[in-house]
């Protein structure tokens, strides 16, 4: 479980966070969702520690996250799993040096045993045998499978996403989801998913938290958001007008 | 601006130092750095080194026309010119060019395509990662690609003395042994070492804190050979201060 308290975070003048508190419990999916510049990816870079929070407290399981020293951070970041918003894949290594890299640095496994694993992530990301090409030689949709295996392959207790559906076609958006769901609750780990996509809200949004200007406006389930009468929720929800006529059918 | 930049230069540094994650990787980071920096220069450097020393004997020759001055002093006074000042200077420039373009775009591409990011979300030291090895390869590979740089241009002031007849074979060999100052190496070799830190840091630095795109990248690039040239320059005056 990861608990966020009150986490404020300005750039020069301009106040990104203004006091953002949440919950996120393990083996289901956690949706932080907004418009452009509501502070979604501020918040998960704070989280994660790639930005520094001006005030407030990141708890991963009661372990207090912004005041450890760099060593305790290392500790609890080989616990993290990460996918990018453009996958951050190592451009100068093949699918499986890329998924091989943690497995490398943080492991004594031997070749075979680190290969087996590779071929595990693999197969559980639907890209068995493509082990020998490289990121440019991939889809969008590939990249980012890649990108979840090799944020799977430590065996991460917590699963950060950024955008995981930004440049994917629908169908692949939805395969995506799917397998973020899918091992949140199979390896019970505390997933949290950046996105303003409302197909992945509908879809996989077991609990939500909505940020608009910097602030918690809303938080709740999939189930819930449609019946809310928030006017800045209603308008991001509803914004397109697919989902204006079905508004009503929720 | 600038004590900002050299300050946040610094915190780099401290972290580049920082205990490696696990040193097996980190070798075979070195060699391959090396095999790029080192091996992947050796033509650039033996070509320019050659003409160089060529260029330089002729030019010793036409300014010393008169008959009180031995024909032998061409081969010293290239060979002194050579040790001390052209080849680890003209080697670091060149350096600069071709390996602090290529680190500053290669550390800057990986940040803004947030490779960095991904790296440190794994629990590795990035700047450690990225940097050490490059900077381990540089203070190796610089003094022996300046080393061979010296035997090249004295080899190649040979070459081209004797050929255009300023000067006869015997003559720029006895110039070349003779009153020779072991010293003068090992002040050589103090600037490539210094060199070669700054080729790779100085680029790396600029990489590093690269924010934006594409642009961005290559204004780093840019920025990464000018300040590497500059501090080259400022630390040939200063280190041949020091020891001569």
């Amino acid at each position: 479980m990861i608990e966020i308290k009150d986490i404020y975070k300005s750039f020069g003048d301009n106040e990104v966070l203004k006091g953002i508190s949440g919950k996120f419990e393990a083996g289901v999916t956690n949706l932080i969702i907004g418009g452009s510049g509501s502070g979604k990816t501020t918040l998960l870079k704070c989280m994660i520690g790639l930005h520094h929070p001006e005030q407030g407290s990141v708890e991963y399981d009661g372990r207090e996250f912004t005041t450890m020293n760099f060593e305790e951070k290392i500790e609890i970041r080989k616990e993290i799993g990460m996918l990018f918003q453009g996958s951050a894949l190592f451009d100068s290594m093949t699918v499986e040096e890329n998924i091989m890299f943690p497995l490398n640095m943080f492991t004594e496994q031997s070749r075979k045993e680190k290969l087996e694993r590779v071929n595990f992530c693999l197969e559980r990301v639907n890209l068995e045998g493509k082990n020998k090409l490289f990121p440019a030689e991939l889809s969008g949709g590939m990249k980012k499978r890649v990108g979840i295996a090799r944020a799977i392959a430590m065996n991460p207790k917590y699963l950060f996403v950024d955008e995981p559906n930004s440049g994917l076609d629908p169908k692949t958006s939805i395969v995506i989801d799917e397998l973020i769901k899918e091992l949140t609750e199979e390896y019970n780990t505390t997933t949290i998913v950046v996105t303003h996509d409302m197909n992945s809200v509908m879809g996989i949004g077991d609990y939500i938290l909505f940020l608009h200007e910097g602030k918690k406006f809303w938080e709740g389930s999939n189930k819930e958001i449609a019946h809310t009468d928030i006017q800045e929720l209603n308008d991001f929800v509803f914004a397109s007008r697919f989902m204006k006529a079905a508004k009503g059918k929720f | 601006m600038n004590f900002t930049n050299f300050g946040k230069y610094l915190l780099l540094l401290k972290a580049v130092f920082r205990r490696p994650e696990k040193f097996k990787i980190y070798l075979k980071a070195i060699f391959k750095q090396m095999d790029f920096i080192g091996v992947g220069s050796i033509g650039l450097i033996a070509i320019i080194s050659t003409f160089i020393g060529a260029v330089m004997t002729l030019q010793i020759a036409f300014q010393l026309v008169s008959d009180f001055i031995p024909k032998t002093i061409i081969g010293s006074v290239n060979r002194d010119s050579s040790i001390l000042e052209l080849s680890p200077t003209i080697t670091a420039i060149v350096l600069a060019g071709k390996i602090g373009s290529a680190i500053s775009s290669e550390i800057g591409t990986m940040r803004v395509s947030e490779q960095i990011d991904a790296l440190e979300i794994m629990g590795i030291n990035s700047p450690g990662y990225l940097i050490l090895p490059k900077i381990l390869a540089g203070i190796t590979m610089v003094p022996l690609l300046v080393i061979m740089s010296m035997f090249l241009s004295i080899g190649g002031g040979y070459l081209g003395g004797t050929l255009s007849g300023a000067v006869s074979p015997a003559e720029y060999i006895q110039g070349i042994t003779t009153d020779f100052n072991p010293y003068t190496i090992v002040v050589a070799l103090v600037k490539a070492f210094v060199f070669g830190f700054i080729i790779t840091s100085v680029p790396a630095y600029e990489g590093f804190y690269v924010k934006g795109g594409a642009l961005e990248v290559a204004q780093a690039s840019t920025r990464a050979v000018v300040v590497s040239c500059i501090s080259i320059l400022a630390c040939d005056y200063i280190v041949t201060q020091l020891l001569l």
